[in-house]
């Protein structure tokens, strides 16, 4: 076993414990926490995948973004997060069929996949990946029109968000 | 290679040769590199030790004090003394406390720091790993440090200290944009984002090319310090002192030890980023030179930090809100678009520096007519209050 191996197979172990645990938490805060070590053991596979951008943007994106999931965790549950909730309701056996109906079909349908077992071929040790992907971002061959789109959608969001929290004005008519 | 021209790599030379002749080749790399880490991050904890002795004496300067006097020659002992007087102290948490979301938060707090030293190019050659993505990697860094925060202030169970943390996170994700984006300035001009490279490109020093950038950048690193004039987050006329009220100890001191070490490399990123990093007369020959070189030049921004910080007072929360979102952001994003355009048409004529000069100029005046345009209408709707009647003698 090469020390790859044995740090893909710890991260994968850490990856999966933190997520079952992640949604059994009953304490809200500490949910969020696990999805920190999960999502960051995600950013540790794309290192081994020597996609360094990605691992990069993984950790900046999510774990910036996991602050402010807590934050709402704490300010937009009512009193005591860690109060104990039955996190079990009476729609538990229907939502384990799906998943496991789900699961299985994943299963299959990657089972399927002609390039399952076929070997990745080897990165070019000289090619600069953060380059080679800036360059498809915006080359009218590659993904310059899903890159515009999420920019407008983006920018949609923005002015959404500004609007929505803009005090209103009052009417000069309607105040008289 | 000899060892007076590059010590760190004729001794690492010198560990491998020894290793290989009793250990397989895959144990020397771990251990050579295991070897490289615990310098890298003893070298950012030492150097703690000196920088608040420093903080305190400089502080005192700018106070008309002496500062710390007693423990040694000037003082210099007094940071160890006042290590073992936090290590022997007693170590509270509070009953209600998460424990254990209470004690991991100290550590991640200096790991945050730490881990920035990792890109850190300290001489030609030497650098913990040069990451292609290496200025993008010091910004996803920092989340981990407001995680740290948040988790302090949420697991001490104290109000004060969730007010802290909040506070802390509104301010460190918001200034977090105008700092992302004048990171990129620096990028731009090099056309690369690796820390090396930045370094190695700068044969004139990108201060010169985008000084109102290297400013926007040195604000809102204060800010992502947490530093006067914007320790709202421990203000303690407000809220105690913020999301550390419960930490006791080493604890707290743990917390401390990495707003120093931030403050110092906020300094050393901005000398990296624009002040040439290790580059200077004699530094290719010498290495050791080299880190000489980065380190009086982090220190030169380190002594800007603890210059604002002496000098300003504390600004109010919605100002400072108001100051990143409506002054700050607009201002850098419009340095970005200008650097992009002109460095692509003019990037390898002698037009470069001039154009770039008087775009920053531009820009800068645009910004001086905002402010004042604010500042006139803040006048005009300040409000007026009903003239009172005022006691007279009889």
């Amino acid at each position: 076993m090469t020390v790859e191996q044995a740090v893909f197979l710890f991260t994968s172990f850490l990856i999966l414990f933190s997520g079952f645990m992640m949604v059994t938490r009953q304490n809200l805060v500490h949910a969020a926490l696990y999805l920190v070590v999960a999502l960051f053991g995600v950013a540790v596979i794309f290192v081994l995948l020597e996609a360094g951008f990605l691992a990069v943007v993984q950790v900046l994106v999510y774990i910036g973004a996991i602050a402010i999931l807590m934050i709402f965790a704490v300010m937009l549950t009512r009193g005591d997060v860690s109060q104990e909730q039955e996190p079990v309701n009476a729609n538990f056996g229907w939502a384990l069929l799906l998943a496991a109906l789900f699961c299985f079909g994943l299963i299959v349908l990657i089972g399927q996949w002609p390039a399952i077992d076929s070997q990745a071929p080897a990165l070019d040790p000289e090619a600069d990946t953060v380059l080679d992907l800036g360059a498809a971002l915006v080359s009218p061959d590659a993904y310059v029109i899903p890159f515009e789109v999420a920019s407008v959608l983006l920018l949609a969001a923005l002015i959404g968000a500004l609007v929505v929290a803009r005090p209103q004005k009052k009417n000069p008519r309607s105040a008289k | 290679m000899s060892f007076i021209n590059d010590p760190i790599g004729f001794l690492a030379e010198w560990i491998t040769n020894f290793l290989s002749g009793f250990l397989p080749e895959a144990w020397v790399i771990f251990i050579v590199t295991l070897l490289g880490v615990i310098i890298t991050a003893s070298f950012g904890l030492i150097i703690v030790i000196f920088l608040i002795w420093l903080e305190r004496k400089i502080a005192a300067r700018f106070q008309d004090r002496l500062g710390p006097n007693r423990a040694g020659p000037y003082g210099l002992l007094q940071t160890f003394a006042d290590m073992i007087k936090l290590i022997t102290k007693e170590d509270v948490v509070p009953e209600k406390a998460d424990k254990l979301t209470f004690n991991i938060a100290p550590i991640l707090s200096v790991v945050a720091v730490l881990l920035i030293w990792a890109v850190v190019p300290f001489a030609p050659g030497w650098i913990g790993t040069d990451l292609n993505v290496g200025v993008l990697y010091i910004a996803a860094v920092g989340s981990f440090g407001i995680l740290s925060i948040l988790m302090a202030g949420w697991s001490s169970n104290n109000k004060y200290a969730l007010l802290g943390a909040f506070r802390a996170v509104a301010q460190l994700i918001s200034y977090e944009v105008p700092m992302l984006i004048t990171l990129m300035v620096p990028v731009l001009l090099a056309r690369d984002m690796g820390m090396m490279t930045i370094v190695e490109s700068q044969n004139l020093w990108y201060i010169a090319l985008a000084p109102i950038s290297a400013i926007i950048f040195m604000v809102s690193s204060i800010a992502e310090v947490g530093r006067t004039p914007f320790d709202l987050i421990e203000a303690e006329s407000e809220i105690v002192a913020g999301y550390h009220t419960e930490y006791t100890g080493m604890k707290f001191g743990m917390f401390f030890a990495a707003e120093f070490l931030h403050a110092f490399t906020i300094g050393v990123i901005f000398a990296i980023l624009f002040l040439g990093g290790w580059r200077g007369p004699g530094a290719e020959e010498f290495r050791l030179l080299g880190v000489v070189y980065l380190m009086l030049k982090g220190l030169l921004g380190y002594f800007i930090v603890m210059w604002v910080r002496s000098t300003l007072p504390r600004i109010r929360i919605d100002h400072m809100l108001a100051f990143n979102w409506k002054f700050l952001t607009p201002l850098s994003l419009m340095l970005l678009v200008m650097t992009a355009i002109l460095d692509k048409i003019f990037g390898d004529t002698a037009l470069r520096l001039p154009l770039l000069l008087a775009g920053n100029v531009l820009v800068l005046f645009l910004g001086w007519l905002a402010l004042r345009w604010a500042s006139r209408r803040q006048t005009k709707t300040r409000r007026v209050f009903k003239k009172r009647p005022v006691a007279k003698p009889a």
